[in-house]
């Protein structure tokens, strides 16, 4: 059946992958320096003999290339199993902390108070003591400032705090061009805000955040709150889709924690970090065998943090990609925007990732569109991977634009450092075919040119 | 990865080759249905044949089309359900259930079957409307 097998030749030439930003593979550097730990070198980093030592010297060098990609001192490097455990341990952690210091101070008032009523006359407590007592820590829970198109790791760890009535939490909305403002984190902080977690680069959209504008805007803040003798606000950033593109000296960023992932810097899945600066109070939220400094129990995964380690390096060292995967998503916009009518880009163009392109193409719905594609052998996501199995449209494009239509019909196209301008061409091509083809279908597209 | 193992075969051909696509000029009644806050709009129209006996239920669809906004399997779900009205007279076409429509499609993944649910209530709303313009 030669016709056939010619036709699968056809289909087997081209198969492109723009879909970096729900994962990247792993880089063969990466995976070199890997291999030794999945084989002969598999000692646990807690054992005293040659093979737990040999792991321990692994996980060191690592977390110093990691030290030098974020500017930090070692001991600050917390490897987590992932970006979504990371997000979890700075904002659990750190409230979690907030807690333990309160329930400090609480013990000693009571030892206080029970002083104070051994010396009254009787042990009668006023029935409504206790629910103003509640009234009062409900007033004073702590106060967290996030936006509303933040990961689910960080949106579902707010909710949760919430719930729980551990926290209290200010959900940003962020401008039309896909950006939180310095200005409006600074109006929401109030007295009790002691955390405020702005993600640096958007991984629906792309949009590239103001970090270190609100990084040095809560420095500004704390500084007048240490001359008070109140306590601090600590900065969060989720940086698990800037780390390639974008500075992530944490001085610079003037930013107290930090997120990493390694799957999306080719480094492989089940492995992050978290970045804590020195006495940032945050508390364990896994508990066990006291690894990672206390921060995180469980047996280190050796081979990952070697990954993760050699993916930093690599960043340090390659200078040249940002730029050419800038020159490649601007040649692919152009020429979408020109090509296929009625599209537009969402998010702003000038503060965005080189890596992320992401398309409303009007009329259509963005499941059918990354179905279409896929039988062309071209991988993208309706916005995140994460939330491709929910029915809800993407929050990320509902917070920016308030319209379910564009939220259904919006395609994300992320770039890597393995993508081509032929993989683009090709992809155009398709795209081009599938779109005027679901457009047709569609109850608001364009049959013949009676409608809008 | 075979795409079967997000949509089956059947589904697949009625959402790239769908049947029955289009508007009718003209049509005895029009069913639309959802919005885009659920993902899916389904515009559904037909062409209906009045019984001799003058009885609604008798009435026969002769034509049906539609315009769908949503994922694979609403495309598929509003093809297959205008392929299995076609030629049946009301009270039959009102007798096909939403799990009827996903069978003959060869099942629908469990997140996705709301969109049988949806191209059963496009057929409602559309005789519904055929029924109304009669009765007026």
């Amino acid at each position: 059946m030669p016709a056939v097998y010619k036709r699968f030749k056809k289909v087997g030439q081209m198969r492109v992958y723009l879909d970096y930003a729900a994962t990247s593979p792993v880089k063969p550097e990466v995976r070199k320096a890997i291999l030794s730990y999945l084989a002969q070198d598999f000692g646990n980093p807690s054992s005293i003999h040659s093979w737990g030592r040999k792991a321990r010297q692994a996980i060191d060098e690592a977390r110093e290339k990691l030290a030098k990609l974020l500017n930090c001192k070692v001991e600050e490097i917390i490897f987590t199993a992932g970006g979504t455990e990371a997000d979890n341990l700075a904002i659990q952690g750190l409230v979690s902390k907030y807690w333990e210091n309160r329930e400090r101070f609480k013990e000693n008032g009571k030892q206080y108070g029970k002083q104070k009523s051994e010396k009254g006359k009787s042990n009668f407590q006023f029935p409504t003591s206790k629910p103003i007592s509640n009234f009062q820590e409900l007033i004073s829970l702590p106060h967290i400032i996030t936006s509303q198109f933040e990961h689910h790791a960080v949106l579902k760890t707010c909710e949760i705090l919430e719930k729980e009535k551990k926290a209290k939490v200010t959900y940003l909305k962020p401008n039309r061009e896909g950006i939180i403002e310095v200005e409006s984190v600074r109006q929401a902080i109030n007295p009790n805000t002691v955390l405020v977690t702005i993600m640096y680069v958007n991984n629906e959209i792309g949009t590239l955040q103001p970090i270190r504008e609100i990084g040095k805007m809560i420095e500004t803040e704390n500084k007048k709150r240490v001359k008070e003798g109140r306590g601090r606000i600590y900065f969060h950033t989720d940086a698990v889709q800037a780390v390639e593109y974008f500075p992530t000296d944490v001085n610079y960023l003037h930013v107290d924690l930090l997120t990493l992932a390694g799957h999306k810097i080719g480094a492989p899945k089940g492995i992050g970090a978290l970045y804590i600066r020195k006495s940032t109070p945050v508390s364990a939220i896994i508990f066990g065998g006291g690894q990672e400094g206390g921060y995180r129990a469980g047996t280190e995964n050796v081979a990952g943090i070697v990954g993760l380690g050699k993916a930093a390096e690599i960043i340090i060292n390659e200078k040249k990609t940002p730029a050419k995967i800038q020159k490649l998503s601007e040649y692919f916009i152009d020429r979408i925007l020109k090509e296929i009518p009625e599209t537009e880009l969402n998010g702003s163009r000038k503060y965005r990732s080189p890596a992320n392109v992401n398309l409303y193409f009007k009329h259509i719905e963005g499941e059918s569109i990354v179905l279409s594609l896929d039988l062309e052998q071209v991988a993208v996501s309706t916005g995140s991977a994460c939330t491709s199995l929910a029915l809800e449209p993407s929050h990320v494009i509902l917070s920016v634009f308030d319209d379910p239509k564009r939220a259904a019909g919006s395609v994300r196209f992320s770039l890597g450092h393995q993508t081509t301008r032929q993989e683009l061409d090709f992809t155009i091509g398709k795209l081009k075919k599938v779109i005027k083809h679901l457009r047709k279908i569609s109850p608001y597209g364009q049959s013949g040119q009676k409608r809008g | 990865m075979a795409i079967e193992s997000l949509y089956n075969k059947k589904v697949m051909e009625h959402f790239l080759k769908p049947k029955n696509l289009g508007e009718i000029k003209n049509p005895s009644g029009v069913g639309r249905v959802g919005n885009p806050v659920c993902g899916d709009v389904m515009e559904l129209y037909l062409k209906i044949r009045e019984a001799k006996s003058k009885k609604l239920d008798e009435a026969k669809i002769i034509q049906a089309k539609f315009k769908t906004f949503g994922c694979g399997a609403a495309i598929a779900s509003s093809s297959m359900m205008t392929e299995m009205i076609k030629g049946k007279n009301l009270k039959q076409a009102l007798k096909i259930s939403n799990l009827a429509v996903s069978e003959a499609l060869g099942g629908l993944p469990p997140i996705k079957r709301h969109c049988s649910v949806l191209a059963k209530e496009a057929l409602q709303r559309a005789i519904a409307s055929y029924q109304k313009n009669k009765a007026d």
